[in-house]
């Protein structure tokens, strides 16, 4: 596996004009003849699809939900980041790149971070243009909030639903390409496999979910916009059927996995209540601004909050971060919470939360100023919890949220499969080891109107593909090879769920490679995962009936993977002996508890390549940077 | 608590399907319905039997996907909460919870408790959206959108297409679907351009997926998880009638 970034020449601000003066582009009539798969109809599946579609390409979609609008894009909240400077407030394509590669603790490419800020002012022009109803002002101006990690307020939202408005705008311009028949959508289809000719990628195995169906689909390029896998954590923010299955098969398939091991904790989620939940609730980030975070100063103080005094309460990130205060990032945020957890101090029944109270934003703004900002989230706390955030601080804690690890990309946002292409959050790109708020939204779009168009569309003019068809014998053999694992699942006939498998995949993740992570945990967590992916094949219990709806065959195929990608993480989290961003080492941290980077060893983005016997091999793409110092992390 | 789940079972669209009464214990009111039904599926794999098939997916009420009648009301107990926020806390030990699929006549059943309602899809695609290229946007300043419209028309655009309005309706009317997507679209400056054949299209769909019509019994509204308001039907229907002659 070779690894090319392919960056282009010349200084940082000039690279993503040059390259889109450079790029190969395609005749408009010819354009017809080319063939685009997209699997996945989030924000950077639909954003490529339409985008794609309107240049003249032909795009074959595919989603395993029953409307590409379901795509976990939708859970969003909070906001979407633009270096607009519409509030005058010193802001610039300059300061964003600046925060976003400090934010991810400078192990993302430099050239891939800056195209992502100089990017993002198009992105809000043309969501407006889509009739995105973001929030405004009373002059008739958009308006902006602030989130973790920065000191100007460039955030645009939607109320607490940014990702559901966005994806909206998506959906409708994926729908609008369909009814002009220039995409074919194809929805209850899951990608099950990748298919490589002469080392290009030529098409996609995928099992129709309602009919048990194994169809095959080829094209000229394959893009996988597929999400995040942080649902591997079993309790995570993420949507039930999120999952590795499209990313892991492809990385089988040659497709190097970056930095696997690097997850974020959002640290307010809803807490674990009891062991029958399935999954944590996200309460946007945005309510830190308003809202401070607080637990008691003594362990083990059992008092309902209103009767703990001022004084009997740590603030704890105002004290330890001054100059960020409750909007630190979120990796510095949650393993706060954690310390204090940890320490005895943690509120709630099961004593696994802090506070997060906006007592003194209601006397400072008034009941319906708070509702007005935060009205839905407040309201969703009550729907899950009974309890009234109005009246009492609500209760939070970290839980894994955001993949910041996928499949290893070049600039041009293409794998190691050439013609293999990863949008948005199935790539590893722009966020380095931790993501700041409001980013994701911005990554999923940019890489999906903006990037993909541009760099699919050079590929595809530059590449030589061979002209074949669904019928090639590739494809029956991945076809093959799909339908005997699936039988293979069902014929095992153990005493096990799928879901039994996941969580205890979950907790180990969560117990040995999670918030921190140490050498023995991580060994120990290899151990235990070899014997428990022996178990899955010994003892795994389904339902036999594979040409109809089976959601526990499909919960199994992702479970299969889970216990691949699992070992692979724990590999990655053993083999970084530093600490940066999410990935916190208990042995290298600095006299402060703070992540303790090693650059002079560790400036280098891990990427994994996949061998059919034996161990993975790692591979390093060394990080250079032009543009910035880098430095100690600090918020203080 | 104790807590018998009577269940709408159904092989698939073409079987003829029946209730099904399943008796649990030892459940905990903090768990949600779907974690309930999750726990009552394991213990059917375990006996051989089907597990009961739902919709779900964010389990936190956005992504539209879960959408069950529970004990006669669209996504159950509750104002405005879509299935997948219920409690068990919402019922009494002992009692009988009876889940059945929407039911329209544009919502087949797959299996079980889950339909399709890929006709919500196609509403949108007859004109939901605002024809803009990628690339062809001004400044996001150029046109100035006051807060009162874009607060209405997010309101309408809040609508997540879980069809709890279709389910409700007696008449399996989407008016409030299609109403919210054109009301959203014509509350913006964007949306002007298209403003005259958007909802003739829109509706033209809605009528061709064999929805009933409305007859303005708010059902829909009270039901929707959103609080989406029947004034979108009325902008629909202002919007139709100004385009239509």
């Amino acid at each position: 596996m070779k690894l090319d970034p392919r960056i282009p020449e010349g200084p940082l601000t000039v690279k993503w004009s040059k390259f889109r003066s450079q790029c190969k582009v395609i005749n408009p009539t010819v354009r017809r003849k080319h063939k685009v798969i997209v699997v996945g109809t989030g924000l950077a599946g639909s954003a490529v699809s339409a985008s794609l579609a309107e240049l003249g390409f032909q795009v074959e979609v595919f989603t395993y939900h029953d409307s590409p609008r379901r795509a976990h894009s939708v859970a969003a909240q909070g906001g979407v980041n633009a270096a607009k400077n519409y509030k005058n407030d010193s802001d610039t394509v300059w300061r964003m790149f600046y925060d976003t590669i400090k934010g991810g603790d400078f192990r993302a490419r430099e050239a891939n971070v800056y195209r992502l800020a100089e990017c993002s002012a198009a992105l809000i022009d043309h969501a407006v243009a889509q009739g995105v109803p973001f929030a405004r002002e009373y002059g008739g101006y958009l308006g902006n909030r602030s989130f973790g990690g920065v000191q100007v307020s460039r955030t645009f939202y939607a109320r607490g639903e940014t990702g559901h408005q966005l994806m909206q705008g998506a959906y409708q311009q994926l729908m609008r390409q369909v009814s002009l028949g220039n995409i074919e959508l194809h929805t209850r289809h899951e990608m099950l496999d990748l298919v490589v000719a002469d080392g290009q990628a030529r098409g996609v195995i995928c099992r129709n979910l309602d009919t048990g169906e194994i169809t095959s689909h080829a094209a000229h390029a394959v893009v996988l916009a597929t999400g995040g896998y942080g649902k591997i954590y079993y309790y995570s923010t993420l949507a039930m059927q999120c999952n590795a299955t499209a990313i892991w098969r492809a990385h089988k398939c040659g497709a190097g996995f970056a930095a696997p091991s690097w997850t974020q904790f959002h640290p307010t989620s809803l807490p674990l209540l009891g062991d029958f939940q399935s999954k944590m609730t996200l309460m946007s980030e945005s309510l830190r601004n308003d809202g401070r975070i607080w637990v008691p100063i003594q362990a083990g103080d059992d008092r309902p909050a209103d009767q703990i005094p001022e004084a009997e309460r740590d603030y704890y990130l105002e004290r330890q971060y001054p100059s960020f205060g409750n909007l630190a990032p979120r990796d510095l945020s949650s393993r706060a919470a954690k310390r204090q957890v940890d320490q005895g101090k943690g509120v709630g029944p099961m004593k696994n939360a802090v506070y997060l109270d906006f007592k003194d934003a209601i006397t400072r703004f008034g009941k319906d100023e708070i509702k007005k900002r935060y009205g839905n989230l407040f309201s969703m706390y009550e729907k899950i919890t009974g309890r009234n955030a109005y009246e009492e601080p609500m209760m939070i804690a970290p839980s894994a949220h955001f993949s910041m690890g996928g499949l290893w990309v070049d600039y041009q946002l293409m794998t190691t499969v050439p013609g293999l292409f990863a949008l948005g959050e199935a790539n590893f790109s722009d966020h380095g080891a931790n993501r700041l708020g409001a980013n994701s939204l911005l990554q999923a779009c940019v890489d999906g109107y903006f990037i993909g168009p541009t760099t699919i569309m050079d590929y595809l003019a530059g590449a030589k593909v061979e002209e074949i068809d669904a019928e090639h014998e590739l494809f029956s053999s991945s076809k093959k090879h799909i339908e005997a694992h699936i039988n293979k699942l069902i014929n095992i006939k153990g005493t096990t769920s799928p879901n039994t498998f996941h969580k205890e995949i979950g907790k180990l993740l969560y117990n040995q490679c999670g918030l921190s992570r140490n050498k023995k945990d991580l060994e120990d967590a290899l151990e235990q995962l070899k014997s428990l992916e022996k178990r899955f094949y010994e003892d795994l219990l389904l339902p036999a009936d594979h040409h109809n709806l089976n959601s526990e065959l499909e919960k199994a195929g992702r479970v299969s993977d889970y216990l691949e990608l699992a070992q692979l993480i724990v590999m990655d989290a053993l083999t970084r002996h530093e600490s940066c961003g999410a990935h916190f080492r208990e042995e290298y941290q600095t006299d402060e508890g703070e992540a303790k980077r090693d650059d002079e060893n560790f400036c280098f983005i891990s990427v994994w390549e996949h061998q059919s016997s034996g161990q993975p091999e790692l591979h390093k793409e060394h990080l250079s940077f032009e543009e910035v110092q880098l430095t100690q992390r600090s918020y203080k | 608590m104790k807590i018998t789940f009577n269940v709408w079972r159904q092989y698939d669209s073409k079987s003829k399907g029946q209730f099904k009464k399943y008796k649990m214990d030892d459940l905990s009111p903090d768990m949600s319905l779907f974690e309930a039904l999750d726990l009552l599926n394991d213990q059917l794999v375990q006996q051989g039997v089907d597990p009961i098939e739902f919709d779900h997916d964010c389990r936190e009420g956005i992504c539209g996907q879960c959408g069950l009648w529970i004990n006669g009301e669209a996504h159950g107990p509750g104002s405005h909460n879509t299935s997948c926020q219920v409690y068990l806390r919402s019922f009494k030990d002992g009692d009988v919870i009876t889940i059945e699929p929407f039911r329209a006549k544009s919502f087949p059943i797959k299996k079980d408790l889950k339909v399709d309602r890929s006709a919500l899809d196609r509403i949108i695609l007859s004109g939901g959206y605002i024809s803009v290229n990628t690339g062809q946007a001004p400044d996001a300043h150029a046109i100035t959108v006051s807060p009162e419209q874009a607060e209405q028309a997010l309101d309408a655009a809040s609508c997540i297409g879980c069809g709890a309005c279709v389910a409700t309706c007696k008449n399996a009317s989407a008016a409030l679907f299609t109403g919210a997507k054109i009301s959203h679209l014509a509350h913006l400056p964007q949306g002007q351009m298209e403003g005259k054949t958007r909802p003739g299209k829109m509706v033209a769909a809605m009528d061709a997926e064999g929805f009933g019509a409305c007859s303005f019994t708010e059902a829909c509204a009270a039901a929707c998880p959103q609080e989406i308001s029947i004034i979108n039907i009325i902008k629909m229907n202002e919007q139709y009638l100004k385009n239509a002659f």
